[in-house]
């Protein structure tokens, strides 16, 4: 009897393994749906991806019979400048750093702006809050294919609602209105001297704008939202400005929900084609032009296959080592902070 | 200062309101454009005033029926995208939020890689991975009826579309349920409770704004994507909103029925707007302000 007692209290070999790697089930369970789907329709075509990138895929490949391995032909092609006589002007340099630049100077004005409205829009008390922040989801609401015809549109030089409305404050000063009949997508020379930017970037940047703030207010104010009250209560019984508050306890607060949100911003406007191909076009003289602008054109306009997909492989290099850069940045940072 | 009945000074409140009205003004300019040309009667392709003098329905109802050259009707269309999106973002938060779960809270063999393939993923724009994925759906074929390609399908699609709503959703569900104080749950696994119990009770429910979140831009993704769909799709009756928008932009914008295209981009635009304003109830941060105390 006894010993039946303690045989059962005492757990076997298997259910004290069992017991132990409960977590370990757990954590691997929970991580298998997205681990199968993403290795079958994400990982899959990205190394076919590779494949592909080393041969002269073209259209007639499509209907099953194998395109010839050409080794990093494809690649030699786009670096050695071979592409520039199928793609007028093209320098794949210069379009790598006008794509940075591109990225930087968007997202930095998309967060500050981002953070700065969804803060203005958590003010205890505010009227017509919800009217506000309904409104301004609006810029991501509407499809970006939509806005960049749009504001397209908007950049008429002769019609368009920018240089119409410019005229009319113009006017109000005694200027004639044939001063703002500004070619916003075909001035080539740089309007202010000293910098290589042609008018069309001001316009994509300033459209681009426009879309892209909404979603780091909509970010920061979800994370906003969860920061308790009572340490806003704490530090200004403790004598803390808002501007104190701001810095010590916002930011930080916000911090883990900003820096994905704003890792992924930098990935999108690396990417942003919508905004670039609709409104400039990549003009003038491919000036404006990015990285997937000219992969599509690639695939849509040469049906290149393989050199599309020697150019997507590119890009995906160049995203990796900016990811990583901005990664090591904001963990020293953070360390920084603590 | 902030008080549950805190009250903002009259002078601090019209400075906001002004600031806010400026910003209210640079975001409704173009939207007021788009408006102005949906319900101008004249149908000119460059409307010089934000508001048409003459202002007719002609274009809502006109688009109402068969928007396109295509024999589709607007109801089909709208199914196909409501369907489209609504499954993608569906999906992406089911399947993110338990790995967002597991990465944001355990230490395990093999989490920095994983993680950083997720991150590596997201990079990989759209446009870049058309080609493959176009190729690897188009060879898979079931012999039932007439044929079904997977390619040309709503379903292969929605699965291309699920390969980039993921990633996002992983990573933005990770990011906020690192903001969430882990005191609540450590209380649970001491009280006894299973890691199922913890996921199911606490996380999910502190999580509903993010989740909210992910789901409504998810669904935003997925309902103004274009460019799969428009390389994808061949069959009229599986074709979206998003891609008779664009069949409605001629080549040269002479061609373009301006006032129809501005009716179709608002009906377009309507749903999610009205997503958004159902979803805000959930999002309603501070769910964690009661709990820790």
């Amino acid at each position: 009897m006894a010993a039946g007692n303690m045989s059962s209290q005492k757990p076997s070999a298997f259910q004290d393994w069992w017991q132990k790697t409960s977590q370990t089930r757990f954590i691997y369970m929970y991580l298998f749906p997205a681990f199968f789907v993403m290795t079958m329709i994400t990982f899959y075509p990205l190394f076919y991806q590779v494949w592909m990138s080393l041969t002269d895929y073209g259209v007639k490949n499509l209907k099953g019979t194998p395109p010839n391995f050409v080794g990093l032909d494809n690649y030699w092609y786009i670096f050695g400048g071979g592409l520039a006589a199928k793609l007028p002007n093209f320098n794949f340099w210069r379009l790598l750093g006008f794509n940075l630049f591109w990225t930087f100077s968007n997202v930095i004005v998309h967060v500050v702006a981002g953070v700065l409205i969804a803060v203005l829009l958590n003010v205890e008390g505010l009227w017509a809050k919800g009217i506000y922040r309904t409104l301004f989801v609006l810029p991501m609401v509407i499809p970006s294919l939509v806005i960049a015809v749009v504001w397209r549109n908007m950049f008429d030089p002769n019609f368009g609602a920018i240089n119409v409305a410019l005229a009319s404050l113009g006017g109000l000063v005694g200027m004639a209105p044939e001063m703002f009949q500004i070619r916003w997508m075909e001035q080539i020379n740089p309007p202010f001297p000293g910098i290589p930017l042609p008018l069309s970037f001001f316009a994509v940047l300033i459209a681009n704008i426009w879309l892209g703030w909404p979603f780091m207010t909509i970010v920061a104010t979800g994370a906003l939202q969860s920061i308790p009250k009572d340490l806003y209560e704490a530090a200004s019984m403790d004598g803390a400005t808002s501007v104190q508050q701001f810095w010590g306890i916002t930011v930080p607060m916000i911090r883990p929900a900003m820096i994905p949100a704003t890792m992924l911003g930098l990935i999108m406007t690396f990417n942003q084609f919508n905004v670039i191909f609709f409104i400039s076009n990549g003009g003038p003289l491919r000036q404006t032009e990015i990285l997937v602008t000219i992969a599509f054109r690639l695939v849509n306009e040469q049906r290149l296959y393989g050199v599309a997909a020697a150019f997507s492989i590119l890009i995906f290099f160049i995203l990796l080592g900016l990811t990583l850069a901005t990664n090591r940045i904001t963990k020293a940072t953070e360390s920084y902070d603590a | 200062m902030p008080e549950t009945t805190k009250k903002l000074p009259l002078g601090q409140q019209l400075i906001y309101q002004a600031m806010l009205l400026f910003i209210t003004f640079t975001v409704m300019f173009p939207i007021l454009w788009i408006v102005g040309m949906s319900l101008d009667a004249r149908d000119i392709a460059r409307p010089k005033e934000l508001f048409p003098p003459e202002i007719s329905l002609q274009a809502y109802l006109r688009v109402l029926g068969q928007p396109t050259a295509n024999p589709v009707t607007f109801i089909q269309l709208a199914m196909n995208s409501l369907l489209l999106a609504g499954g993608v973002a569906f999906c992406a938060v089911l399947i993110g939020v338990s790995a967002a779960y597991v990465f944001s809270r355990f230490k395990f063999y093999g989490r920095e890689y994983l993680m950083l393939g997720v991150i590596t993923v997201l990079m990989v724009p759209a446009i870049a991975t058309i080609a493959p994925l176009f190729v690897l759906l188009n060879s898979i074929n079931i012999p039932i009826g007439s044929g079904f390609n997977l390619r040309n399908s709503l379903w292969g699609v929605g699965l291309a579309m699920i390969s980039g709503a993921l990633p996002f959703s992983i990573w933005n569900l990770k990011g906020y349920l690192d903001t969430i104080p882990k005191d609540l749950e450590e209380a649970a696994i001491i009280d006894g409770a299973s890691f199922n119990q913890v996921f199911i009770y606490i996380i999910l429910p502190l999580s509903r704004p993010a989740l909210a979140v992910t789901f409504f831009l998810g669904f935003l993704t997925g309902w103004t994507e274009f460019a799969l769909s428009w390389q994808f799709l061949t069959k009229p009756e599986n074709f979206t909103l998003a891609m008779a928008l664009w069949n409605m932009t001629g080549q040269y914008s002479g061609d373009t029925p301006w006032s129809a295209f501005a009716a179709m981009a608002i009906m377009l635009s309507l749903p999610v707007a009205i997503v958004y304003l159902f979803l805000q109830q959930h999002i309603v941060g501070g769910l964690t302000v009661g709990g820790v105390k």
